[in-house]
């Protein structure tokens, strides 16, 4: 069942956001989390029968498709996620240079 | 202690989640999800796949019928490579030192497979409405090739300006087709030119137009974000 795996790996996903104090892997959480996501999203369409929503001629219409729709949506959403990572990754970048660590810890010590 | 609290909290959320997944009509029990009673079966009608002309129906989604919201995540995109810029670019700027050398052979190969990658790009943006790929891989796999020059070349820099001209360029481009919708039909980026026959590589319209456009934006941009993680100041 992938739609326990996908619940899996986003609950994974929040257990890392709850308990890390290091950017990076912050980051890495929240991409676990996305990905989760999306694979969860996607099967929500799935169908056993079904294929690839793609016609190469009119004639091909009378097969079973699975929905396009999870996968129009999944696909903004990955873009969304690689603009949210780069930024992320940017910001803990410049946090680097300015702390000289990544665990939000011991910024505060030198806070 | 902590970490238990973390470990309960999330093992609650995904047990709650689990028995949400009652097999209604919303959520339908893994692979038997039927169209019939969706929005996408009327994606799926022979009349409208005609009208479209994108054989992927993906792509006729995401570029066709949902296109205001494609631009308006290619400007999430922007905003984002923007800030990245904001945040690490600094004047004067060379490539970081990596750990290796590249020795002659590693620079001359990436070269050529730098070709080869832009080729497969540009194959995959131009059939968007016909096999699966389109705007946003094609850009990943140009920003991809960009990145094979910068890890295989230490004197390599990219030339920042020209992409930023090409991606306000293939921006500006896709409002313009979009209010030359409006102009020639009625609404914004409604499909003035012929459909076309389902299947051909001229055919859906503006459809091929825009995923072009958003696959030269996209590459850009990256490629911008690229450039900015892989770039520091000069210590002279």
């Amino acid at each position: 069942m992938i739609q326990y795996a996908a619940i899996i790996l986003f609950v994974f996903g929040i257990y890392g956001l709850f308990t890390n104090k290091n950017v990076i892997k912050m980051i890495i959480s929240l991409n676990i989390m996305e990905i989760g996501l999306n694979i969860f999203i996607i099967s929500i369409g799935f169908n056993y029968d079904g294929i690839a929503p793609i016609i190469s001629s009119t004639n091909d219409l009378g097969y079973i498709f699975v929905d396009p729709l999870p996968q129009a949506l999944v696909l903004t959403a990955i873009v969304i996620g690689v603009g949210t990572t780069a930024l992320g990754l940017a910001i803990a970048k410049n946090i680097y240079k300015t702390y000289n660590t990544f665990e939000l810890d011991e910024m505060e010590e030198s806070a | 202690m902590k970490n238990l609290f973390g470990f309960l909290i999330s093992v609650t959320l995904g047990i709650f989640m689990i028995l949400a997944l009652t097999n209604t009509n919303a959520f339908p029990e893994f692979g038997h999800a039927s169209i019939d009673n969706r929005v996408s079966s009327q994606y799926l009608n022979i009349d409208n796949v005609e009208e479209v002309g994108s054989g992927n129906i993906v792509t006729a989604i995401v570029v066709g019928y949902r296109g205001f919201d494609t631009l308006g995540e290619v400007t999430v995109l922007f905003i984002s490579a923007l800030g990245v810029a904001f945040m690490l670019s600094s004047p004067k700027q060379k490539r970081i030192d990596l750990k290796f050398k590249p020795n002659f052979m590693l620079r001359v190969g990436s070269k050529i497979l730098f070709g080869i990658i832009l080729v497969t790009s540009f194959y995959i943006i131009l059939h968007g409405h016909l096999t699966p790929g389109g705007g946003f891989p094609g850009g990943a796999i140009i920003a991809s090739s960009v990145l094979l020059l910068y890890l295989a070349d230490d004197k390599f820099r990219s030339n920042i300006k020209s992409f930023k001209i090409l991606e306000g360029v293939a921006g500006s481009l896709f409002v313009i087709i979009g209010l030359l919708g409006l102009v020639f039909a009625t609404y914004f980026l409604q499909n003035f030119l012929p459909a076309g026959h389902v299947g051909e590589l001229l055919s859906a319209g503006i459809i091929p137009i825009i995923y072009i456009l958003i696959g030269l934006k996209v590459g850009s941009e990256i490629a911008g974000i690229v450039d900015n993680f892989l770039t520091e100041e000069e210590s002279a």
